[in-house]
């Protein structure tokens, strides 16, 4: 239990940041996220803009299979639908981008409605089987509707033009994603105090117990569906910003599994969770590749191994954290806090 | 309508279907006995051909005594998997042993690009070469022989499972594990033997697959096709996985000759869809009921 922090009505035990002192991370977290391109180099902007684009979606699938408890493997598939939107619209009607991206939103969420249709009926395993069904149905789309879609070989798209500048370089780019990211990330932290954000816990929760309560089953899990594809779709156009070329192989269902595993690394039902799963998992490959950088030079094989390497890293991380660390990053972060609110006094 | 065309294809599609059903009848035996949905059944019958591989080319050892070796050898991998990853997550919700399960598909994947790198191998030829006609239709050899093959072990394992003590116990823990604990069956043991029969299955019909079509590590999904058919047969019947095995198969080939090979995966997953929304316990599943 924390000291000095007694709440003394509803409001502020609901607020998003119970003290100053968070307040105070928080504002020096967005001062440093401003700061930022100013300070590094182009390919360290690259990696973060990469991982807020894989934040997005990671919280937009952490909204239905954290917090809602509905298991989704089409999450890559959405973001694709999210990207051939902004790329259509972009190319065709050259419309302004925050009109592409909520276009994509939506787009993405109606898709998601669909996919979600047979979530009253099914559940658990087979709606996931259902969901890898729709990935495997759009990624047919994607790659044979060649009039719309360009086929295998896929679009390439202009860059963003922000009052007349364009978007080329991450650093550019990266005004786009990060107000974006921080702003969608405050969407889904509030949606949580709301009451559909309660509801769909409560669903998650025990689904039979929570339509006895009253809650519409069909309703908030559809609810969650868009939601989580709403914040796909979104990652998908910022995708399609951040690499201009778009083909159906860009959204395989080993990336949806990776956004699966992020949540499960960062830990399933919190936001924080859904961003430091994001983080680690992007910058896991990072770190692995710059190991081989130093090995090379001693064992000339390291750049071969590299790639079986990733692969099974990537598997472990799932196997480690679902036996040893159910709840997550999230989890192990929350107890180093305990422990230094505390300190030097004994847990 | 060209019909001597149209039954070359049925029967290759046949062949095919058996190949799936073995794989199926493997994962709906994990199911039925310890309620784990194996998404690396693919990987498991990668594992398989990648071993036979190992004992055939790179051991240079006779055919003959490389499959039964494969056969054990991924038996006994199946059983250090099931002591070393599935055994700690029994009681934890079907979600979490599912993603373990994929965690696991992708660790084997690895594991076998690190020892016999991500290229595409050949099988050693054992299987037969002169072709096979029924009737006038031509069947390729090795389809015709993996299903015979396929066939006799589904009979075997069958007659296995009715009649063996083992098989009675495995089929006391898949009715009611309280009960069959309670009556003296080692339910952890059962478990244990439940993987190693599996992964002897799933080696089995690793060569098998890859002797007709060649093994890379993306035979992974392969076992996206055996997912779709244990769905369409139910999660827990043994005959469902072998119907749908073939029906699945029949779709799939068919897809593939008459609309094209980019229309298989589309042809089948529509199929799951239709079957997921008409009815989601699957063709033979059991309904189950669910209460507070």
């Amino acid at each position: 239990m924390r000291i000095g922090t007694a709440k003394e009505n509803y409001i502020a035990d609901e607020a998003l940041f119970d003290t100053n002192v968070q307040r105070g991370w928080m504002i020096a977290l967005i001062a440093a996220l401003i700061a930022l391109p100013f300070l590094s180099g182009q390919y360290a902007i690259y990696l973060v803009c990469l991982v807020l684009i894989n934040i997005v979606s990671t919280t937009g699938l952490n909204i239905l299979t954290g917090f809602t408890g509905l298991v989704s493997l089409g999450q890559a598939a959405f973001m694709g639908v999210g990207a051939y939107i902004v790329a259509i619209m972009e190319i065709h009607l050259g419309t302004p981008f925050l009109l592409n991206l909520i276009v994509a939103g939506f787009g993405a969420a109606l898709v998601g409605i669909i996919v979600g249709l047979p979530s009253l009926r099914v559940k658990g395993l087979y709606l996931a089987i259902a969901t890898i069904a729709a990935s495997v149905i759009l990624h047919f789309v994607f790659a044979n509707w060649t009039s719309v879609t360009g086929g295998v070989s896929g679009l390439s798209m202009p860059p963003a033009s922000f009052f007349g500048s364009e978007l080329i370089q991450p650093d550019q780019v990266y005004w786009m994603i990060m107000p974006i990211t921080v702003i969608m990330l405050f969407g889904a932290a509030n949606l949580f105090r709301t009451r559909i954000g309660r509801a769909f816990i409560a669903i998650r929760d025990r689904d039979i117990s929570a339509e006895v309560l009253g809650i519409r089953l069909l309703r908030y899990k559809l609810m969650s569906f868009a939601i989580s594809s709403f914040y796909a779709g979104v990652a998908g156009g910022l995708w399609a910003y951040f690499f201009r070329v778009i083909t159906p192989e860009s959204f395989p269902l080993l990336m949806s599994i990776f956004f699966l595993a992020a949540i499960i690394v960062g830990g399933m039902g919190s936001i924080l969770g859904g961003i430091l799963g994001a983080v680690f998992m992007t910058m896991v490959p990072e770190v692995l590749k710059m190991m081989v950088g130093v090995l090379s030079p001693i064992w000339p094989d390291a750049v071969a191994v590299m790639s079986p390497v990733r692969i099974i890293v990537f598997g472990a991380l799932i196997i480690f954290f679902l036996i040893f660390e159910p709840e997550g990053l999230a989890e192990i972060w929350r107890k180093i806090r305990r422990f230094f609110h505390l300190w030097p006094f004994k847990t | 309508m060209d019909w001597l065309f149209f039954s070359e294809i049925g029967l290759a599609g046949i062949g095919t279907g058996g190949l799936y059903a073995v794989a199926g009848l493997a994962f709906v035996l994990i199911y039925k006995a310890t309620r784990v949905v194996n998404m690396a059944m693919g990987e498991l019958l990668m594992a398989g051909a990648y071993i036979f591989i190992g004992f055939s080319a790179g051991l240079a050892l006779p055919v003959w005594i490389s499959i039964p070796l494969t056969i054990l050898a991924t038996g006994l991998l199946g059983g250090v998997i099931e002591r070393t990853i599935i055994r700690p997550m029994l009681g934890e919700n079907a979600i979490s042993i599912f993603m373990v399960t994929i965690g696991l598909g992708s660790v084997l994947v690895g594991l076998v690009e690190i020892f016999w790198g991500a290229d595409p191998h050949r099988l050693v030829d054992f299987i037969p070469s002169d072709p096979i006609f029924i009737g006038e239709a031509y069947l390729s050899p090795k389809v015709g022989y993996g299903f015979a093959v396929a066939a006799v072990i589904i009979g075997l394992f069958l007659v296995v499972f009715r009649t063996w003590r083992g098989g009675v116990a495995l089929r006391a823990t898949a009715g009611d594990q309280a009960a069959a604990y309670s009556m003296g069956i080692n339910v952890p043991k059962v478990f244990s033997l439940v993987w190693v029969i599996a992964a002897m299955i799933a080696a089995i019909g690793g060569i098998l697959v890859g002797s007709i079509g060649g093994v890379s590590p993306s035979m992974g999904v392969y076992g996206l096709s055996v997912l779709v058919v244990v769905i369409i047969g139910g999660l827990d019947s043994l005959l469902g996985a072998l119907i749908a095995g073939i029906f699945v198969g029949l779709i799939e080939t068919y897809a593939g000759a008459y609309l094209g090979g980019e229309y298989k995966m589309l042809a089948t997953f529509s199929l799951l869809v239709l079957i997921l929304v008409v009815r989601p316990y699957g063709l033979f599943g059991t309904h189950e009921i669910e209460r507070l």
